[in-house]
């Protein structure tokens, strides 16, 4: 015999899915946001986020390759996925060392000192997004206003839709009328971070996260069906105080977080049901956030607090057994 | 000022209350541990390998002091000494067991044992075992998966990665047992570690019949019996094609050794013989402990 | 179309020999019998070695209830009683026929005329299938004959034939169907007799539409026997998923059978069998045996002797190429891995599959990215990612409370896991281990 036979038991087969398949295909699908982002903020965007995935690249290798002396795991695409969903996370005229810093802080506390890609148990892009923005809480909130195409430190800034949304909720309804219009918040042409600024962009992503089977549709419908039916409640209640619930979904990183970040597979529970309870979890905390609390966004917050609650809803939430029901 | 001075009052105060309250909830709810308990479990190493039959080191303490006697208990990680220290503790006698050690009784290296697979599943032993055959064409030798390096706590055991096989480390082997439990086939066994590590056993397995296992692997116990016939103190036993040494009858003359036409006996920490006679158990000068793997090669 | 509901993959079907007529292997020059080809206690040989044997005598009574008789495929004489590596990979006795000439028993009706009424008893029917050594053909061998005897308290109404074959590559039931669609038919009549019922459905996936439309106008004129086309997905020739698919009910978790939900489940291998055993008189030991892989020159579906070396049938179909890195008795998500080519081709032996060296080798194995891949695709509603960590970590009550006893070994979540995790193996562990706890509880009661 020329070969030696291997021997194992069964399944002989393989589907062909690969980790770095399933990255390849969430890098895709957050290109049409770069590129609205692009067009709306113009270089800074790229700026910030060619910074932000060359740091966390460096920092992935750096602390595998000279900490832990293990093979190095850049290939697998999960540190450009951070990079990227940390610069979206950030305004686009963001000093480069604060970048570095929050790549530093994403991967090396957010992802490696768990242990890697799998044991974390925060999504990283998210920690280091919120240790910048309590570090830096100036720079982190303040937001350029589009359309500078070549301005980065020196681009003049201004109120964001999530800003106003306070205001408004806060009493100041006269800032009813400074809202843009929902066909800019959709397309993009608004204030805010990078990845944000498009909701048609972003949900060109998510057709093509599900096109692929990346991600199913559990966790983005539902935290979005949640935020509308609670803001929407809200807004029947109040329509002077608390604006159109349209206005929630197609602002701020909503759309941004229940695509991307809340579907982090690490980070998300595993059953079906769990991941319900999840999107509503995320959904909930997002509105109370946004209205009660003192940060204008809380996407993040409530993505990073039911991140931590995800193990109890794996034990909580199993799957429905084959033959269960018969019992 | 008045500022300051009201935040450190107030912080003061408070602590203050509350270093009572637990000071109070302490003495009332203070459990009497017999200081005895804590003295034993600081002898013992804290490895928590449950070799001694208890959920870790200080359920065994625990178990000491209340035992009448130390009849059946006893910490096989623990030297003599430390368990007379133990037993001093107690108050109770100590009857000193003989010391034990880890032996693996499987000498199919990569030379010895063709491989003619390749075994590419899980990294366990436990999973390489259900697939029976595996790598080799022998069903009781080593999987050399490492379920027993995992389950050491003692870093006494290490896989050599030219033959293949475990390499127990004499001076870290407890004898806890873990090891043997851990191992599918069975193949560590404790026995006695006898004057100077000296050992005499045989190295295989294998119940196949002669022809089968002598093609699986070139120093597998063909069962031929020519040990039992010369050994002098009927401590080796022929039971499913597979020569056995009982360790508390054998008195390591080592005739056996020499008698085996497959080489499957080992004779481990003796020094290297010069002439053909024996004595049984000559008392000779300790020599340099000769390391179990270079005998293992030597054979 | 009706599917099972939970979980399912789809595998490429590479039904390379779909369209390849069943061909007759020559006779071995030795023929080699394994005595434990099922489920159960194995096989009591029943010759010595120098006896004379014809073609289809008794060489091997049952060793209990839960057991099968075999048969010679060959005549000739016994040669020796030894052991063997079968395809669970241990050494196990097996009997060794040296092949002369090709002598039958008178009492086998050799002739290809149908025989179409059936005038034997219940009883006789039953007994009959015992004496044929009738085993189940889908690959789990279980005795036939235990299955068509459900318990007392169970009510049957309907019989489901298992002519699903979703393992990828394996054609040899569609060949089966094709060819022999009478016979088949009139199987089904013979068990609808022993089970005292009136319907029966046979389940086909809709990748044969050729088999679907061949039955459907063969048992138009028949009342009773139903064909329904299942939408394709793997594993749906487990014998729940089937049940689930055809009739909508769920089998309760083990120790439950399909008898509770008043299902008997039959391959349409089997039931050609109880063909020729009830009309023809013929015991098991012949099967169809497909040929196949990427790599295979010719492949094939085979009418092979049991106890032929799988030698014989790569030769036939080309050789083993040089690069085969994986030889797989059965289909590519259940089948066994083969130790060499010398093992005989056994009841349970659906197909012979030949993987190359490049597909063969696994991946890597890398951390859990917690994808739940394996939870969508698992069929039983089960967290393999869960099951298999537990038992990494031997802990045997989490995976017992995690119904890790409910696992049909189908091999759905480590073919889908992205990290290639080796699941299947930690969950077979478990499986194996938590079937010991459980028995040693059930014993001290």
């Amino acid at each position: 015999m020329a070969q030696k036979l291997y021997i194992t038991t069964s399944p002989h087969v393989h589907c062909g899915d690969t980790i770095e398949r399933n990255m390849r295909w969430v890098i895709v699908a957050l290109m049409p946001a770069l590129i609205a982002s692009f067009m709306v903020f113009g270089l800074g965007s790229l700026i910030v986020t060619a910074t932000s995935v060359a740091s966390c690249l460096f920092f992935e290798w750096f602390i595998t390759r000279v900490f832990l002396k293990k093979p190095s795991t850049l290939a697998d695409g999960s540190a450009i996925i951070t990079g990227i969903l940390l610069a979206f996370n950030l305004p686009s005229n963001l000093p480069l060392y604060m970048i570095v810093v929050g790549a530093l802080v994403a991967i090396g506390i957010g992802k490696m000192a768990f242990g890697g890609l799998g044991n974390n148990p925060f999504n990283p892009a998210l920690v280091g997004r919120v240790f910048l923005l309590i570090s830096f809480p100036a720079k982190m909130t303040s937001w350029p206003v589009p359309h500078q195409f070549t301005a980065y430190a020196d681009a003049v800034t201004g109120a964001t839709p999530m800003n106003l949304i306070g205001q408004i909720a806060g009493g100041n309804t006269a800032a009813m009328d400074q809202l843009p219009a929902l066909k800019d918040l959709f397309l993009g042409g608004i204030g805010g971070c990078i990845g944000e600024v498009s909701a048609l962009a972003l949900l060109i992503g998510l057709l093509i996260l599900l096109w692929r089977k990346v991600i199913t549709w559990h966790i983005p419908v539902t935290i979005l069906a949640t935020v509308a039916v609670l803001t929407g409640i809200m807004w029947l209640i109040n329509p002077v105080l608390y604006v159109n619930p349209l206005y929630h979904l197609c602002s701020g990183g909503l759309m941004l977080g229940a695509i991307f970040m809340a579907t982090d597979y690490v980070t998300s529970p595993m059953t079906p049901k769990g991941m319900v309870w999840y999107g509503i979890g995320i959904g909930f905390l997002t509105v109370v956030i946004r209205y009660f609390g003192s940060y204008p966004e809380g996407m993040s917050f409530a993505i990073l607090l039911m991140n931590a609650v995800t193990p109890l809803i794996n034990n909580w939430c199993k799957p429905k057994r084959f033959g269960e029901a018969v019992k | 000022m008045t500022f300051i001075l009201t935040a450190v009052l107030v912080l003061g105060v408070t602590g203050l209350v509350l270093g009572l309250v637990l000071y109070a909830v302490s003495r009332k709810f203070k459990v009497e541990e017999d200081p005895r308990v804590g003295q034993i479990t600081e002898l013992l190493p804290g490895a928590n390998c449950g070799g001694c039959g208890f959920p870790g080191c200080a359920a065994f303490a625990a178990a000491c002091v209340k035992a009448d006697s130390m009849e059946g208990l006893k910490c096989s990680a623990c030297k003599s000494e430390v368990m007379q220290q133990i037993a001093a503790i107690t108050g109770h006698a100590v009857e000193v067991g003989v010391e034990k050690i880890a032996v693996v009784r499987c000498n199919g290296s990569c030379q010895n044992r063709p491989r003619p697979r390749t075994y590419d599943g899980a990294k366990s032993c436990a999973v390489a075992a259900m697939m029976n055959g595996g790598e080799t064409g022998c069903f009781f030798g080593c999987l050399g998966c490492g379920d027993c390096v995992k389950a050491c706590k003692f870093d006494a055991i290490h896989m050599d990665p030219e033959t293949g096989l475990p390499v127990v480390d004499q001076d870290k082997c407890t004898a806890c047992g873990a090891c043997a439990k851990a191992c599918p086939r069975n193949i560590i066994e404790l026995r006695n570690k006898n004057k100077l590590d000296r050992r005499v056993y045989v190295s295989c397995v294998n119940q196949d019949k002669g022809p089968v296992a002598k093609k699986a692997c070139d120093v597998a116990c063909i069962g031929c019996g020519k040990c039992v016939k010369a050994c002098p103190f009927e401590a080796i036993t022929l039971e499913n094609n597979l020569a056995y040494i009982d360790f508390e009858k054998c008195r390591l003359c080592r005739k056996c050794v020499d008698e085996c036409p497959q080489h499957s006996i080992m004779a481990v920490n003796f020094p290297p013989k010069k002439v053909v006679e024996e004595q049984p158990q000559v008392q000779e000068p300790a020599q340099p402990q000769v390391q179990e793997t270079e005998s293992n090669e030597n054979n | 179309m009706n599917t099972f509901k939970i979980g399912g993959v789809h595998p490429e079907p590479n039904k390379l020999t779909a369209d390849k007529k069943i061909e007759t292997l020559a006779l071995p020059q030795q023929a080699v019998f394994p005595l434990s080809q099922h489920i159960g206690a194995p096989a009591v040989p029943c010759v010595q070695k120098g006896d004379t044997v014809r073609v289809g005598t008794r060489i091997a009574e049952p060793g209990g209830f839960m057991s099968a008789s075999i048969h010679s495929s060959v005549s000739g004489k016994v040669a020796k009683i030894d052991t063997i590596v079968d395809a669970s990979g241990l050494r196990k006795p097996a009997i060794f026929i040296d092949v002369e000439g090709d002598e039958w028993e008178p009492s086998i009706d050799r002739s290809e005329k149908l025989v179409l009424q059936c005038t034997k008893s219940r009883e006789e029917i039953i007994e009959c299938i015992k004496n044929a050594g009738i085993v189940g053909m889908g690959g789990a061998c279980f005795p036939t004959h235990v299955k068509l005897c459900p318990p007392k308290e169970c009510t049957i109404d309907t019989l489901i034939i298992n002519a699903v074959e979703c393992e990828p590559y394996l054609t040899a039931d569609h060949r089966l169907m094709l060819e022999h669609p009478d016979e088949i038919i009139i199987g089904i009549k013979v068990i609808l007799k022993v089970l005292g019922i009136d319907r029966a459905v046979i389940g086909v996936e809709a990748n044969k539409p050729d088999a679907i439309e061949l039955l459907k106008s063969k048992t138009s004129m028949v009342s009773g026997i139903e064909v329904m086309p299942l939408q394709m997905k793997y594993p749906q020739g487990g014998e729940k998923q089937l049940i689930e698919a055809v009739t909508g009910r769920q089998v309760p978790p083990p120790p439950a059978l399909p008898a509770n939900v008043g299902c008997v489940v039959q391959n349409v291998g089997t039931v050609f069998a109880i063909y020729e055993a009830v009309m023809k008189n013929k015991p098991l030991f012949e099967r169809i045996v497909t040929v196949t892989g990427k790599s295979v020159k010719k492949p094939c579906n085979l009418k092979v002797r049991m106890g032929t070396p799988v030698s014989q049938l790569l030769e036939y179909a080309g050789g083993m190429p040089e690069d085969t890195g994986k030889l797989i008795s059965g289909g590519p998500m259940m089948g066994r891995p083969l130790l060499d080519e010398t093992a005989p081709v056994v009841k349970g032996t659906s197909g012979v599959l030949l993987i190359p060296e490049k597909d063969a080798a696994r991946r890597e194995e890398r951390n859990c990215i917690r994808c739940a891949k394996c939870v969508q695709a698992c069929p039983m509603g089960l967290e393999p990612y869960l099951l298999a960590t537990a038992s990494e970590n031997s802990d045997w009550e989490c995976a017992e409370e995690n119904w890790i006893m409910s696992c049909i070994e189908c091999g759905c979540c480590q073919s889908t896991c992205p990290s290639r995790r080796p699941l299947l193996d930690w969950v077979r562990l478990a499986k194996n281990r938590v079937g010991g706890i459980i028995r040693a509880r059930n014993a001290k009661k």
